[in-house]
């Protein structure tokens, strides 16, 4: 069946044939011809957002927490540049997202119109690609491979500018499948050599380490399931990175934590000492490498990874393998078949002396409740509700990567690759969409939540039971942390002041406001949140200058991690300062 | 304490063939790929080369350390409307060429000099004034550079150089 219809209508048909649930959004005037579109259609639900990264980054909470893509539909200009932010971020830490953006109409693009912006020239390199939609019979199309794109190979964002005049011209609509372009096929599967040799370099491993990723995650709970039974085969201990934990559970006797900057003794030492380091879905990030000409100098490298540029940009491996991680998890298991690895006794037993420096221990604190502590009591009476969690960034976030722990994937939503502060909010909005009977935390710092406060709103507009717990410490605490570490103790500008009455914010938008002054009340307050039906801020105030430890400092190797109690110099070299 | 200061590593020079989708904004993308990530051009062609203007050959000299050289094939290939990649100074022996108009102005014994050293150079005046010629030249581009070179002494005016296109040698199609 084929008929005319408005470019507005095309893409709201083709959203549909998608299996689009939600579409996070703003209106705007580039974009009345869609919002009209979606006016009394019933097989999308439009999540109206309070401010356009909002958007972005609740579509990120609920792809992270479904699997699924998540849709944005913003305007032009302003609309479009708001939405940057979140698009980064799912650029760096790999989202699928199709993001739709109203532009001015195609007469008037380049002439400085009102709302007027560049929006593919700006978002050219935070996207995985993008389009600017010319004519209406292009657009089911290009929404089809859109989408494509967004979530195969390694997921990414992926923008569509649509031009007001095009949302309105007509065009013929096709009810079949559309005629997408055959150009993208990224490649999945490991070629079988690599797969026998990385099946012999750690079938000969001595001290083997699994240090694995967000690339895990992303490829679906079969890769979580292949990677556990690959584990369990070879008996290599595992580490993961801040995007990658829930891939293997955290109970495990082989669970090392994370690793990198703010990981732990026991998973830094592993990879620094390791003969063998098989890496899957993680890219040797700078927060997770330290300094790059000590990192695990006696290593051999196996890196699984469906990017090519993602092999050799900053570790050079010895053994690249470039595809998908279920896919090759999967390979490698089949060529494993009833091998026995090596006897790893010794291995395990240097990694337990390792974790005798308790690396996550912190001093009690008779005065006020030590951060690390409260996420350990959230832990603790949520575990049994197996909830999602998401965090904003900075102290509290890598608190919560420490103390929370994670045993299935897509339960834990945080900004990674560009640390973006406000992400934990809307991205929790998402997720509790995506996962109507989950309970959904965001563990925020008194600094962050205000980036994206507005979205408490959108949270009581759509009865969304959300619970955001705030560690306060009145400091944007990281970067007093760094400045206390590199710069003699100047906080120059990192005190939070003049700090909203979170209750009372709390209850202006309709959401329970909780306050925890003291440890007594702690568990208390905790499970008050929990019992309430509906949206809780808890206003949790904390010890103000706890610092995060472990720490390899900038510019420092995996040997050389600060731990509690450590004597702190307060000042670095130049070339230390440097890096980030 | 110790002053900190930039530290720079050998570089080399490549020249990459790139095939892509001839759609709006390609040439951005890859040229802003250059900037965003810090690469060198060096010289950047593009012209369409299929009958119905599908496709596009991009030829990239660029220069940098061999891991710069490897990552720039590896973001250029991860672009969606990039088909091929080839870095023919990694894929062996290739042609390479470019073209050169070059304003030279004179009188008696250099102007001269400047039309017999064009001769040797196999460059052709294309514009001939009583105190002017415009040569054309095409070639690799050192002969290019000392032909310059030379006519630097002679009374040079102006160069333009297209870029350089490139193709490997024999059958093979890169």
């Amino acid at each position: 069946m084929s008929e005319e219809r408005s470019g507005a209508n095309i893409l709201v048909e083709s959203l549909v044939k998608q299996g689009v649930e939600f579409v996070f959004g703003y209106p705007g005037g580039a974009v009345l011809p869609i919002y009209d579109a979606l006016f009394g259609d019933e097989r999308l639900r439009h999540i109206l957002v309070r401010h356009e990264a909002g958007a972005a980054h609740a579509a990120e909470g609920y792809a992270r927490s479904t699997g699924k893509p998540g849709v944005v539909l913003v305007t032009s200009g302003p609309g479009a540049t708001n939405a940057v932010t979140g698009i980064a971020d799912a650029f760096l830490d790999s989202i699928p997202l199709v993001v739709i953006t109203g532009q001015v109409p195609t007469a008037l693009i380049g002439s400085d119109a009102f709302q007027e912006a560049d929006t593919v020239g700006i978002s050219r390199h935070c996207t995985k690609h993008n389009y600017l939609v010319k004519d209406p019979a292009d657009l089911a199309a290009v929404v089809d491979e859109a989408f494509q794109i967004a979530t195969t190979g390694r997921p990414g964002p992926v923008l569509i500018d649509i031009p007001k005049d095009v949302q309105i011209a007509m065009a013929t609509w096709h009810d079949g499948p559309a005629q997408r372009r055959q150009r993208y096929a990224p490649r999945t599967r490991g070629e079988i050599e690599e797969i026998e040799d990385a099946v012999a370099m750690i079938a000969a491993a001595r001290a083997p380490v699994f240090y694995t990723g967000g690339g895990v995650i992303n490829s679906g709970p079969q890769a979580t399931a292949l990677l556990r039974e690959l584990q369990a085969k070879t008996g290599a201990p595992v580490t993961s990175t801040l995007m990658g934990l829930g891939a293997f559970p955290a109970d495990s006797r082989d669970w090392l934590g994370m690793l990198g900057m703010h990981g732990t003794y026991e998973a830094n030492m592993a990879m620094n000492q390791s003969d063998l380091i098989i890496c899957v879905g993680a890219r040797f990030d700078d927060r997770v490498t330290g300094r790059l000409d000590a990192f695990a100098p006696n290593s051999k490298k196996i890196h699984i990874d469906i990017d090519r540029s993602s092999i050799n940009k900053t570790v050079r491996v010895d053994l690249p393998i470039i595809g998908d991680c279920a896919q090759v998890l999967e390979q490698i298991l089949e060529v494993w078949g009833d091998r026995k690895p090596q006897d790893l006794t010794a291995w395990k037993d240097r990694i337990d002396t390792w974790r005798q420096k308790k690396s996550l221990s912190f001093p009690d604190n008779r005065d006020a409740i030590m951060p690390q502590l409260a996420i350990q009591r959230l832990f603790a009476l949520t575990k049994p509700m197996d909830p999602i969690i998401s965090t904003e960034v900075g102290q509290h976030q890598m608190w919560a990567a420490q103390h929370f722990h994670f045993f299935s994937p897509n339960k834990w939503l945080t900004s990674g690759g560009l640390g973006t502060m406000g992400y934990g909010l809307p991205a929790a909005i998402g997720a509790q969409l995506g996962n109507p009977n989950s309970l959904v935390i965001d563990i925020a710092g008194d600094a962050s939540i205000q980036m994206n406060i507005q979205e408490l709103g959108t949270a009581t507009q759509y009865r969304l039971p959300v619970k955001v717990f705030i560690l306060n410490n009145e400091w944007m605490g990281m970067v007093r942390q760094w400045q206390e570490l590199t710069y003699e103790s100047r906080y120059s500008n990192s005190y939070s002041d003049s700090l909203p009455d979170f209750v009372k914010l709390a209850e202006a938008y309709g959401w329970k406001g909780i306050r925890i002054e003291n440890e007594s009340e702690l568990d208390a307050g905790i499970q008050a949140m929990i019992d309430y039906p509906g949206p809780v801020i808890v206003d949790c105030l904390v010890a103000k200058e706890s610092n995060c430890f472990p720490m390899i400092p900038s510019g420092a190797s995996h040997t050389e991690m600060i731990l509690y109690g450590d004597t702190v110099a307060g000042t670095m070299d130049d070339e230390a300062k440097a890096l980030v | 304490m110790e002053m900190m200061h930039i530290k720079h590593e050998a570089e080399e020079r490549h020249v990459l063939t790139v095939t892509v989708d001839n759609e709006a904004g390609i040439l951005a993308k890859i040229a802003g790929l250059f900037t965003a990530r810090g690469y060198n051009i060096d010289s950047l062609t593009v012209a369409d080369i299929t009958e119905n203007h599908a496709v596009s050959r991009i030829t990239i000299v660029t220069h940098g350390p061999p891991s710069q050289i490897d990552q720039i094939h590896a973001q250029l290939e991860r672009l969606v409307p990039v088909h091929k990649v080839v870095d023919l100074t990694e894929a062996g022996p290739f042609v390479q060429r470019e073209l050169a108009l070059i304003k030279v102005a004179g009188a008696g014994e250099k102007r001269v000099e400047a039309l017999r050293i064009a001769d040797v150079f196999r460059a052709k005046p294309v514009d001939t004034t009583t105190e002017s010629f415009i040569f054309e030249l095409t070639g690799a581009p050192d002969k290019i550079d000392t032909f310059v070179a030379i006519m630097r002494e002679l009374g040079l005016v102006e160069v333009g150089r297209t870029g350089v296109v490139g193709m490997i040698r024999g059958t093979k199609e890169a």
